[in-house]
């Protein structure tokens, strides 16, 4: 009796519940003072800002778990990003979704490459060798291509841009809130990297080498090739959602990401992932988005101004950090069994 | 047990890059016994290990399994004839569940690439009730003790068809209790069929398990034979090449009274603790894990202060709320976990023999750099730690030299009290004897010194004084001519059953 209470007890407090009070009691509060936030028109607001800090956070899980770090895809975003444009731009590149997305994901699976043989084969700490390859996307695409800014898609974007999944049109105001068919590529990727980390080898192969690398190697799991999936992973996905983040925000620079990778780990970190890896699953990243996307697109509506956003993260990323160590000390004193 | 051999090697030799680890070694292991393979550190063992799993090729020499001649072996093809190996450390991975870790290998084996989680769940419940365990499966790993970790891989290593289980210095971080319950599982997988070698080097503990028992020193087959044809006297002159006495430890007689503890006592820990060490004893305290026997040792340091009663050294009223007081008073201590707490690893001998006294050595803001070479060419020879220089780092020695610069850390203080927390804690037997000796020695010059330890032989040869915790609180105090087995019992208390349903 007493252990089942104890663990409907742990159960009731492990940290994607208390997440999910935090996310709760942070709507009620908003709600509160002003009611209109409880309409279809905030959660297509929500859906709608959480579309890239999904995607990227979903890559940078992946690499997490793995027991890595990756703080390059910012910079191959850019690369991404900028390169197919450019090259259409100057009648290079058909006009065509296939061809930019295509070339977007082949910048990223490149940049995802170089971090893997620096990480797997050449053993460097992935924290340096990931900032090595930031710095040389970054800077190498500045020489080489300068530094332009497009703000008008090619016509294929521009439509890709215009396909709705749903369109809510709020009665008294009439002000329209479309939901981009672009939310469905979140929503996949989570479904799919679900699916993948808890039902397939090639996950648990992931979650064994970030627990104990040299007890997956004993076990025999190839851990040179994990590793290398993971990053590639990575850099495919953040070529992918760079050129979303082009059609969606009608720009593409090279410098648009630039420092996005702080956030996106701390939406990891608040979700559960331990950045010594082997912890952390999609559920947990998706309640971190979900927390570090309302407090980035709601606080004006506490009251608070935008200035504070920066802030307000800061305060939620320490949240996260405050929840493991709370969790680790319970964990501690429950003793071992 | 039956006469049919699973495992043969013979004549197996391996060098590195010009060292003869293994200079020809014969084993021998039959189908359904436990046989140990003794030996000091670097005598080889680990290196027979890894040819037996495949891991390293021998260069010379022949391995049969199951009375197949077998050559180049890969670890893979060990593995597939029934070749288990529990290494120290386990190999398991923290953040998996329990049956994930069992069944996780297995799942590789057969190239699996989607994962049956019901699959998963069926087969840790087999090895669970094959091992004779009874462990949530679905707890993750980190969350357990050592034992029940120990047990996860050896049930890892059953549902894979173990034929030959090895197991690595299985006891060295276990109670005796949970190497009891150890000895159980062996015993109930031996009548299984299943070959079991142990790793060990502790007499007492393998005589209550092993048929068997092969020595090895220096990388050479030394003897072999039934573990009823050896006795603590042969074993030690098979594993170290010499006789060591088993003399006890008697200090003369002395009425001057070094270390006298009254009413000691920290909530939580231990309760009105007293007990005198005067000049030449060595005392040994000892109790079960959560005797309160540790505690006392870091109460007197001053790393978890008690709360009250009295200290008095060398005749003197002393207080200790910190380790700075302690060292104030010339308190000497070596921590239990010295890898961690006592030593910089990567740092030099010189480096960690003065680190406890480097004041002293302090020339304006320069260090007198020939100062601390010969106070550690003093220690070097004096306390006989074998090494070429002052200056290799501390990770490059074995377990007992680096227990030798601990100490020597703290003989450089000049300390009027010494206190040793498992002070031979992985070392072997012949340097054991070397620090019991050091420590003698110490007593004999009038340093008070207390060693904790659990290690009954130990305390009953080298202490002439031991007193025994219980619970918190002293439990009695005796003398060396207290037997192993009357100790013990004092340990866990007169009604065994009553301390079983705890």
């Amino acid at each position: 009796m007493t252990t089942q209470n104890q663990k409907l007890k742990m159960a009731l407090t492990s940290t994607p519940m208390i997440l999910i009070y935090v996310i709760a009691v942070f709507c009620i509060v908003v709600s509160i003072r002003q009611p209109a936030f409880l309409s279809p028109a905030t959660a297509i607001n929500i859906g709608r800002a959480g579309i890239f800090t999904m995607c990227f956070a979903i890559c940078e899980m992946v690499v997490i778990i793995s027991g890595g770090i990756d703080v390059s895809f910012p910079a191959v975003g850019c690369v991404a990003m900028y390169v197919p444009l450019y090259l259409n731009y100057h009648g290079m590149l058909p006009d065509n979704v296939f061809a930019f997305f295509g070339l977007a994901m082949f910048i990223g699976l490149i940049f995802g490459i170089l971090n893997g043989i620096l990480v797997s084969y050449l053993k460097l700490p992935p924290l340096i060798a990931t900032l090595a390859t930031s710095s040389i996307a970054s800077g190498g695409l500045i020489l080489a291509l300068g530094t332009r800014e497009f703000t008008t898609l090619p016509p294929s974007l521009e439509a890709l841009y215009r396909v709705n999944l749903v369109t809510y049109t709020d009665a008294a105001t009439g002000f329209t809130y479309p939901l981009t068919i672009l939310f469905l590529v979140p929503v996949a990727l989570c479904v799919v990297m679900a699916l993948v980390m808890h039902f397939t080898m090639l996950g648990r192969g992931l979650y064994a080498i970030g627990g104990d690398a040299n007890a997956a190697r004993i076990a025999g799991f190839n851990v040179r090739l994990l590793q290398f999936f993971a990053y590639i992973f990575c850099g495919v996905a953040a070529g992918a959602t760079a050129m979303i983040y082009t059609t969606l925000m009608h720009s593409s620079t090279t410098t648009a990401l630039m420092g996005d990778e702080m956030i996106i780990i701390a939406a990891c970190v608040v979700g559960g992932c331990r950045l010594t890896g082997g912890h952390g699953n999609v559920g947990g990243t998706i309640l971190g988005v979900l927390l570090i996307t309302l407090v980035q697109t709601n606080l004006n509506m506490l009251g608070i101004p935008t200035s504070w956003q920066t802030f307000a993260v800061g305060l939620v990323l320490l949240l996260g950090a405050i929840l493991t160590s709370i969790q680790a000390k319970r964990q501690t004193k429950l003793g071992k069994i | 047990m039956s006469e049919e051999i699973f495992l043969k090697l013979e004549g197996i030799k391996k060098s590195f890059g010009g060292v003869h680890a293994l200079k020809g070694v014969d084993l021998e292991i039959r189908k359904g016994e436990v046989h140990c393979l003794a030996g000091e550190n670097g005598c080889g063992k680990s290196t027979l290990i890894k040819a037996i799993s495949g891991v390293h090729e021998p260069d010379e020499g022949s391995i049969w399994i199951d009375g197949e001649k077998v050559e180049k072996m890969k670890p893979m093809d060990a593995i597939n004839r029934g070749i288990q190996v529990i290494y120290q450390d386990f190999a398991v991975f923290p953040n998996l569940t329990v049956a994930e870790n069992i069944a996780l290998n297995g799942e590789l084996k057969n190239k699996a690439k989607l994962v049956n989680w019901k699959e998963i769940h069926e087969t840790a419940a087999k090895a669970m009730e094959q091992v004779g365990a009874h462990i949530d499966p679905d707890v993750k790993l980190e969350r357990l003790s050592v034992a029940n970790k120990q047990m996860v891989a050896i049930g890892r290593a059953i549902v894979n068809d173990a034929k030959l289980l090895i197991l690595d210095e299985p006891t060295t971080a276990l109670t005796a209790r949970e190497v009891e319950k150890l000895w159980a599982i062996v015993r109930n997988l031996k009548e299984k069929g299943i070959a079991i070698m142990i790793v060990n080097h502790k007499l007492d503990e393998i005589y209550r398990i092993a048929d068997r028992l092969t020595i090895l020193r220096n990388g050479a087959y030394v003897s072999s034979g039934p573990i009823s044809e050896y006795d603590q006297a042969r074993f030690t002159r098979d594993m170290t090449g010499k006789d060591i006495s088993g003399e006890k430890y008697n200090a003369a007689a002395s009425e001057e009274e070094i270390l006298r503890v009254e009413h000691l006592t920290r909530s939580g820990a231990f309760e009105d603790v007293s007990f005198t060490l005067r000049k030449g004893d060595v005392l040994g305290l000892t109790g079960l894990l959560g005797s309160g026997r540790g505690e006392i040792g870091e109460a007197l340091f001053g790393i978890a202060p008690a709360e009250s009663g009295r200290v008095v050294l060398n005749g003197k009223e002393i207080t200790i709320k910190s380790v700075a007081d302690a060292m104030a008073n010339d308190i000497g201590y070596v921590p239990e976990d010295r890898l961690t707490q006592g030593l910089f690893m990567q740092r030099s001998i010189q480096d960690n023999t003065i680190a406890s006294s480097i004041r002293r050595y302090m020339k304006g803001a320069r260090l007198d750099e020939q100062g601390m070479e010969d106070a550690t060419k003093h220690w070097i020879k004096e306390i006989g730690i074998v090494a070429p220089s002052p200056k290799p780092a501390v990770r490059t020695l074995s377990g007992g030299n680096a227990q030798k610069v601990v100490i020597a850390k703290w003989l450089n203080t000049d300390p009027k009290l010494f206190i040793l927390d498992g002070p031979t804690v992985g070392v072997d037997i012949g340097a054991k004897s070397e620090i019991h000796g050091i420590l003698h020695n110490l007593a004999q010059q009038g340093i008070g010194i207390i060693v904790i330890s659990d290690d009954l032989p130990e305390l009953v040869q080298n202490c002439n004084k031991i007193v025994v915790m219980r619970d918190g609180k002293v439990a009695a105090e005796v003398d060396n001519s207290i037997d192993e087995i009357s100790l013990s019992n004092l340990l866990i208390g007169a009604n065994e059953e009553e301390v079983e349903s705890k």
